[in-house]
């Protein structure tokens, strides 16, 4: 979230979609409720009628994955209207650049497009650039090569007739939709987007976001209190872990993996610190080589980064498709992996395409399985369709202690830092997931002393002693160690900072190996004032009570700032846009902002706000990503049309899949749009849930929800048993006839979709039915990899 | 966090709430046990620690309640003074206390050799030994020190990991550096999915 769970009350607008937070983030709706009783008006797009939508005062139904045509179509919208903020848009966001020559986009396919490795060349999109090496301008917006002017272009095609024909909303909703939610593009008004997997789990999923990040954009929505894009994670330290790591593509604090190109920590440094050569642009990632050399410290203490940067393994390339999630499964498919370390998670159940991920680990010689509970994944060799005598992996199952029997911190959603105590201690001398991972560690270290081995400096000379106090995990140590310290005296702007004395924040991180921060980004996080994680003062003052900022209570990265972006809320010249409701404020006597904390203490006007980008500048036009710099309609892989009104391409083409996998396109035997959901009671796979009696009470077992008018066209009554199916395989679910589907008309046939809850699985309860994956296909976004498990097609029958 | 005699007053008005409510289907069970949870309650007889909540990253604040005898959970209900939740929990959070309370957790680390149609108890030492001789092997036979093109690359082709946004950030740090100091590069987690 660039804001936070609280903020949600000083919005509006709430736009819910792609999300049933009241069911799945149940304590949001504390805050969206606060916020519609001072008047804000909230909004649920979502297929299914939930108890969101119960809440919202408009709700709209929309085919599963027809967003992009929604969102398109309310650019335009507001463009046509002229609905825009126009001096947000002008001076924060990258309306006025000039885009280059090669950028070009005919019939669904931007310029660039290799069609055999179906990729994109990115250079292709970027910016004109003037003399100086920065972006041509026209701030005019005139120039028909301006950002302004592609936008107009690009969605001239997302009429209201072929946003209808498409996305199965009438034509009504989506008038009032656009309506209500343009009118926070005003100076003293705030709209907000909730998401969550309803918008990345499709093979557009990044897309979606962008497609709303414009939208945000365009109304002068980011940056503000009420305003920001909002991921409601679902994970308890989904942020945190995001934040360390421990995905492929990314080493803690967002650094970059290291690809092979790289072959020294200049050359690493050099391909990710951006250059811009406009003195307003604050260019935040230019201290890149701090938070390298940094963290290699961190890890390699005793060697200098230039040294220790070898120690770090090498990608061959960063994209998805190679490294991430679903190609891992078909090479371990292929027999890739020897070894699978599956850590306080469930992919028998959580991956797509259960049964290849299943068959996937009968591969593997052995798993170790660190859980709560006995699980689908380390009981995979006993589940269905599987002979044990014919599997050689090898299990390892390690029970480990609950939140409560341990401590540490966990980020929330709103980048939060929050510290958990040890209560009780965990039953039968179970051991938190940190001292495990120390044991092993150090079982492996010993083990390269004793016997040598392959390149063992890595290993052995890798500081894990920094996490541990006399040979057990610590987590206060561990965490000062990802805030850092200085590793010498360093003398930074006249103060000498001690060898030994904690960072005080990333602003003094150095290159040279003098500091060591695991993560720059929770530097400031345990200083020599000790854990700010661990803080409960709720003292504010009145501006900042007003906005519910709670600048004590814990601690949110970066630097505490609450609200990301926070520069673009006030005008050039440091006024609020709202003077109501105040976020930052300049003191033209003590020259300092008062409120939250700055993004930059810089005087107003002396940076442009949106400093983590190169030039400064607001997205609206994005020249990074993997399927082109704006947002484009395609069908999901699996879908129940042959042809959308946009272009003749029906797919991403970026999209990641396996050509000898099937998928069901307009295909009679699938004829269903099926989706995925959670429920209140349980939680991802139900591995922690599902083993809780009171939770089982309330939810017990697998169920497929569907329309009254689908359920009357195959002769299927509520409650009973049928029979879900796609090209990868079925599964057994009850029947719920509800009224919260109803068919949807697209392109004038009539189209149903049916839902089912994930969280089941073999092992218990017993008859609680299996995981909702084994329908879900292969294909996913091409640059996150998420797979597409929000919309595929099934058939459903009686049992 | 433990709790002064002040805030002790405060919470014991929430927990009155979260009794009369019965811990939302305590008594729904056979099993159910007719435990005086309000008097293990008493700052006498147990330890008030905060905690957040472990499901949903809204991060509701939980105050736990231990029994200084058993050292287990005799209680765990949302904090009133978290400025998010306020007190208020979802029927997840308001089960954890059954989470930690569970007779379905096991009671050892399990072992399953190849080809075996069960799983057997082992020592915990005895199975780290094991996994790091596995490590070690899967490692050294087969680690990529050049890749196709001749580029030191320096990693582990041949171990994968994935996991978790369930773990601490000490931990998921830890995690996360102890896995690149042995040359993984295939590590995901639930953040890709
Ligand atoms: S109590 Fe419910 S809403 Fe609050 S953090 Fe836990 S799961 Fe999320």
């Amino acid at each position: 979230m660039t804001n936070h769970w609280i903020d949600l009350k000083n919005s509006d607008c709430i736009l819910i979609m792609g999300s049933n937070a009241a069911e799945n983030h149940p304590i949001s709706f504390k805050w969206v409720t606060k916020a519609q009783e001072k008047g804000a008006t909230v909004i649920h797009v979502d297929p299914r009628f939930t108890r969101t939508s119960a809440k919202a005062d408009m709700y709209a139904p929309i085919r599963s994955g027809a967003d992009i045509a929604v969102l398109g179509g309310m650019i335009k919208y507001i463009l046509d209207n002229d609905l825009i903020f126009k001096e947000y848009v002008l001076e924060y966001t990258n309306a006025s650049f000039i885009v280059g020559d090669k950028y070009a986009f005919d019939n669904g396919i931007f310029s660039g497009y290799n069609r055999e490795t179906r990729s994109y060349d990115l250079s292709q999109w970027a910016f004109a650039m003037d003399e100086n090496g920065n972006p041509k301008k026209d701030p005019t917006l005139q120039d028909p090569r301006c950002v302004y002017q592609m936008l107009r272009k690009h969605y001239e095609r997302y009429t209201l007739d072929n946003v209808e024909a498409i996305s199965g909303m009438t034509r009504a909703d989506i008038v009032k939709f656009y309506e209500t939610y343009a009118a926070t593009g005003k100076k003293d008004k705030a709209g907000t987007i909730m998401y969550a997997m309803g918008w990345t789990q499709h093979t557009v999923g990044v897309q979606n976001i962008r497609a709303m990040a414009i939208i945000q954009l365009l109304l002068g929505n980011i940056g503000i209190p009420g305003g920001g894009v909002n991921a409601l994670r679902g994970e308890a330290n989904v942020q945190g872990s995001t934040d360390h790591g421990l995905l492929y593509h990314i080493l803690p604090g967002y650094l970059a993996t290291p690809l092979a190109a790289h072959q020294s920590l200049a050359e690493y440094n050099k391909a990710f610190t951006p250059v811009s050569n406009d003195p307003m642009s604050a260019n935040w990632w230019q201290n890149f080589p701090k938070y390298s050399a940094s963290l290699l410290k961190s890890m390699w203490m005793d060697d200098d980064p230039a040294v220790s940067f070898n120690y770090l393994p090498k990608l061959d390339t960063a994209a998805a498709s190679v490294y991430s999630w679903l190609n891992l499964f078909d090479k371990m498919d292929k027999g890739q992996f020897k070894g699978l370390f599956a850590w306080g998670m469930n992919p028998a159940c959580s991956g797509a395409n259960t049964h290849k991920t299943r068959q996937a680990l009968t591969r593997l010689d052995w798993l170790v399985n660190v859980n709560i509970f006995p699980n689908e994944t380390g009981s995979f060799w006993e589940g269905p369709g599987m002979d044990p005598s014919k599997i050689k992996t090898e299990v390892f199952f390690l029970p480990c202690s609950v939140s409560i029997e341990k401590e540490g911190s966990v980020s929330n959603s709103g980048r939060w830092m929050q510290w958990r105590y040890q209560g009780p201690d965990a039953p039968h001398g179970f051991k938190p997931d940190g001292d495990l991972m120390y044991e092993l560690m150090h079982e492996i270290q010993a083990l390269y002393k004793k016997e040598g081995g392959v390149y063992p400096e890595p290993i052995l000379r890798f500081n894990l002693e920094g996490w541990a106090t006399n040979g057990i995990f610590d987590p206060h140590k561990t965490a000062k160690l990802i805030n850092g310290h200085f590793t010498r005296d360093v003398e930074i702007g006249g103060t000498v900072y001690k060898k030994g004395t904690q960072v005080p924040s990333f602003a003094m991180l150095q290159a040279d190996g003098s500091t060591c921060s695991g993560n720059w980004l929770y530097c400031n996080s345990y200083t020599e004032q000790g854990n700010m994680a661990a803080r409960r003062s709720l003292a504010q003052t009145p501006e900042q009570e007003k906005l519910g900022l709670f600048p004590n209570y814990t601690w949110c990265w970066p630097v505490n700032r609450r609200i990301l972006y926070n520069r673009a809320s006030v005008d050039p010249t440091g006024k609020p846009w709202n003077p109501e409701l105040p976020l930052i404020q300049w003191d033209a006597i003590t020259k300092k902002w008062v409120g939250d904390v700055p993004d930059g203490g810089w005087a107003p006007g002396e940076r442009h706000p949106f400093i983590m980008t190169r030039f400064g500048f607001g997205q609206l036009y994005g020249p990074g990503r993997a399927d082109g710099p704006l947002p484009e309609y395609y069908e999901p892989l699996e879908c129940p049309v042959n042809s959308h009104p946009f272009s003749t391409t029906l797919h991403n083409p970026t999209a990641i899949s396996y050509a000898d996998e099937d998928k069901a396109v307009c295909d009679p035997r699938y004829p269903f749009v099926g989706t995925t959901y959670r429920v209140t009671e349980h939680w991802q796979t139900g591995l922690m849930t599902r083993n809780q009696e009171w939770l089982v009470e309330m939810e017990p077992q697998m169920f497929v929800e569907m329309s009254e008018e689908l359920a009357a066209l195959r002769g299927i009554t509520n409650g009973e048993k049928v029979i879900v199916e796609s090209v990868r395989g079925s599964v057994w679910a009850k029947a719920m006839v509800t009224k919260r589907f109803k068919p949807f008309d697209v392109q004038g046939t009539v189209i149903h979709q049916v839902g089912l809850p994930w969280h089941y699985g073999w092992t218990w309860p017993k008859d609680g039915g299996d995981s909702a994956n084994i329908l879900t296909p292969s294909v996913g976004d091409p640059n996150t990899g998420i797979p597409e498990t929000k919309a595929f097609m099934v058939n459903v029958r009686k049992a | 966090m433990h709790t002064n005699r002040r805030n002790f007053l405060k919470l014991s008005a929430t927990a009155a709430v979260a009794t009369a409510f019965g811990g939302l289907g305590l008594g729904c069970t056979p099993k159910a046990e007719a435990v005086d949870r309000a008097a293990a309650m008493d700052p006498k007889w147990s330890k008030q620690t905060t905690s957040i909540c472990c499901y949903c990253a809204v991060g509701c604040g939980l105050v736990v309640n231990t029994s200084l005898k058993t050292k287990r959970a005799v209680n765990v209900e949302g904090d009133p003074d978290h400025p998010i939740n306020e007190g208020a929990l979802c029927a997840k959070g308001a089960s954890i206390w059954q989470l930690a309370e569970n007779d379905r957790r096991p009671d050892s680390v399990l072992y399953r050799a190849p080809y075996a149609n069960k799983f057997k108890k082992v020592s915990l030492a005895w199975a780290l030994e094991k996994i790091a001789h596995n490590v070690k092997k899967a490692r050294d036979e087969n680690f990529t020190h050049l890749n196709s093109r001749g580029q030191a690359v320096n990693r582990c082709d041949t171990i994968a990991s994935l996991g978790s946004a369930a773990l601490d950030n000490e931990e998921c740090w830890a995690y996360s550096t102890m896995l690149r100091s042995l040359g993984l590069v295939y590590v995901e987690h639930q953040a890709r999915i």
